[in-house]
């Protein structure tokens, strides 16, 4: 793919306008709310379009666009600063390194690398965590967040569809 | 002119390599921010400056957004309480019966309480003021447990302040903005809290990871944990006052011992933030400034330190020598010898029993000095022993 002039997708609609769903979303989520007395899950929003965004089209962008992502994560939740930009980007970077191979691939696949993406980026954040405080975080709490956050795939595969063949270059 | 028109519109870039030179900056400048930020530099204080804008903003944002979920949640409950009257009206009648019961024997323990603590000469602590506050952002991921509550340093909520619910701690304020106040949960990762057995008096580290049970680590005592055992925070560090209660100690998955926190009993809408910022604020104004000062004697090989103790709180005419050598030495030889036992009901933190005040009345606040006053009035020769068998016959 390289070599090949890049023809100017707007940005504003496959960076801008999930940005701004999944911060939504994830402050929705943010707000003390129960359901028979249960606590809702906090799905990690941002993996959506950390996993989707590599596989839609390589560019200079979506890193940036996962940092800030990450930033108001952090500010959200009251984490350290910088935490979450790096899961996010341990998940976009192992889909923009994998991406030749998983172009074209079925639903099943895609749904098994996205799974791996995430369990990527909740890595780094224990280790993170783990080097933070001396101690790891509880393992439970990670394996529920990561199949919450895999169990969002469907609307991964649904913004990976809606602008992978944006441009048929980058098929 | 758009870009495919301009003289870069043919221009040729690797997109992968490009792609990767981003992240490459963009991983710099993540741990960049995780690693430099620190309280005591400028990154850190600039974070902390966008945290506190950002919860300002996020806040109201937040409360805004629950609103319509409380009036449901308010709403439903009204109708529940309409269909389920008579039902709720035995159960809260049998409530009410077993109350009633709890209360005779609070009372009673009160007035024990209080009388001990007198005969003791412990002092009570003083009431501490509160803040009633909403949660208005709940974060409960594995990495970060926190809340934003609604009331801030306008309110008077400073860092370090204890968060309570109507069940036990919760956990403490992390950061302040005008409005708005980060409370940092007991099972945090980061959250490290002080805390006792109340059975054993063992204490412990109370440390949160990220579950719903924090860790019980660094546990030292001689009597083993049993499942139950009361946990509370014990006041070491001074981080939090000696007493809140936390929940019970259990046997986890892994062995170790963890926390069931009281405060998971009901959800946490709202939460007390205890005004508390230290020790100091437990005793009255000047109550640890000693009243009258240590005797200087010096030179004279036959004074002790508990003799010049005895000395400060009678009236002997040692009491107020700071004098050259020689004259410390002569005052010092007329003074009269104290007896042991003088020397022991001088100098014991045991005091003789007095009519105890009622709690929270300004007596009852000024008692650390209160005692030391009325020793000096009846010399030490004239006063009895206290010993602890003396107060256990005490009525």
């Amino acid at each position: 793919m390289s070599g090949v002039a890049a023809r100017p997708l707007n940005p504003l609609f496959w960076l801008g306008v999930p940005m701004v769903v999944c911060a939504f979303a994830t402050l929705i989520l943010a707000l003390p709310l129960r359901v028979f007395g249960l606590q809702l899950p906090e799905p990690v929003f941002a993996l959506i379009p950390a996993f989707a965004w590599a596989l839609i089209r390589p560019s200079i962008l979506p890193p940036f666009a996962l940092l800030v992502l990450g930033v108001f994560l952090d500010v959200l939740w009251g984490g350290p600063i910088g935490l979450w930009p790096m899961c996010l980007l341990s998940a976009y970077a192992p889909a923009l390194a994998a991406r030749r191979f998983l172009a074209g691939q079925g639903y099943g696949v895609l749904w098994v690398a996205y799974g791996g993406a995430c369990a990527s980026a909740l890595a780094v954040g224990m280790v993170i965590t783990a080097v933070r405080t001396g101690a790891p975080p509880a393992l439970i709490g990670v394996l529920w967040q990561w199949l919450i956050a895999a169990a969002m795939f469907p609307i991964a595969h649904r913004l990976i569809e809606r602008y992978e063949d944006a441009d048929v270059r980058f098929r | 002119m758009s870009l495919r028109d301009s003289p870069f519109g043919d221009l040729k870039v690797p997109l992968r390599w490009t792609a990767a030179a981003a992240l490459v900056v963009a991983v710099g400048a993540a741990l960049f921010l995780l690693f430099t930020n620190r309280p005591d530099n400028a990154s850190g204080q600039a974070m902390a400056s966008l945290r506190h804008a950002a919860d300002s903003v996020v806040g109201p944002v937040g409360d805004v957004l629950s609103a319509p979920i409380r009036w449901a949640r308010s709403g439903a409950d009204g109708v529940s309480d309409y269909i389920f009257a008579a039902k709720q009206n035995r159960y809260l009648k049998r409530q009410l019966m077993q109350a009633q019961r709890w209360r005779d024997q609070a009372l009673a323990l009160a007035e024990d309480n209080g009388r001990l603590r007198a005969l003791a000469g412990v002092a009570t602590d003083p009431p501490i003021a509160m803040v009633l506050a909403r949660t208005v952002i709940d974060a409960r991921g594995p990495f970060a447990n926190t809340r934003l509550a609604n009331a801030g340093a306008n309110r008077g909520v400073t860092e370090g302040n204890p968060a309570l619910s109507e069940h036990g701690l919760v956990g403490r304020v992390i950061g302040v903005s005008p409005t708005m106040s980060r409370i940092m949960l007991l099972t945090d990762p980061e959250s490290r809290t002080p805390v006792l057995l109340e059975r054993t008096n063992a204490r412990a580290i109370l440390t949160g990871d990220g579950g719903p049970n924090p860790q019980l680590a660094y546990l030292r005592t001689t009597e083993p944990v049993r499942d139950g055992d009361r946990v509370m925070t014990s006041g070491d560090g001074g981080v939090f006052p000696r007493g809140l209660p936390i929940g019970i100690a259990a046997k986890g998955a892994d062995g170790a011992w963890r926390t069931v926190l009281d405060a998971d009993a009901t959800p946490i809408d709202y939460v007390q933030i205890l005004l508390f910022r230290d020790f100091s604020q437990l005793v009255p104004s000047g109550g640890l400034a000693p009243d009258r000062l240590p005797t200087a004697v010096t030179e004279n090989s036959t004074a002790t330190i508990l003799g010049s103790r005895t000395a400060t709180v009678a009236p002997a005419p040692a009491a107020k020598v700071v004098a050259p050598a020689k004259e410390g030495k002569a005052k010092a030889a007329r003074a009269p010898k104290p007896r042991p036992a003088e020397k022991i009901a001088a100098g014991s933190a045991i005091r003789p029993p007095k009519a105890a005040p009622a709690l929270g009345s300004p007596q009852a606040q000024n008692r650390k000095s209160t005692p030391v006053k009325s020793a000096a009035k009846t010399p030490a020769s004239q006063r009895p022993p206290v010993t602890i068998g003396d107060l256990l016959d005490q009525p």
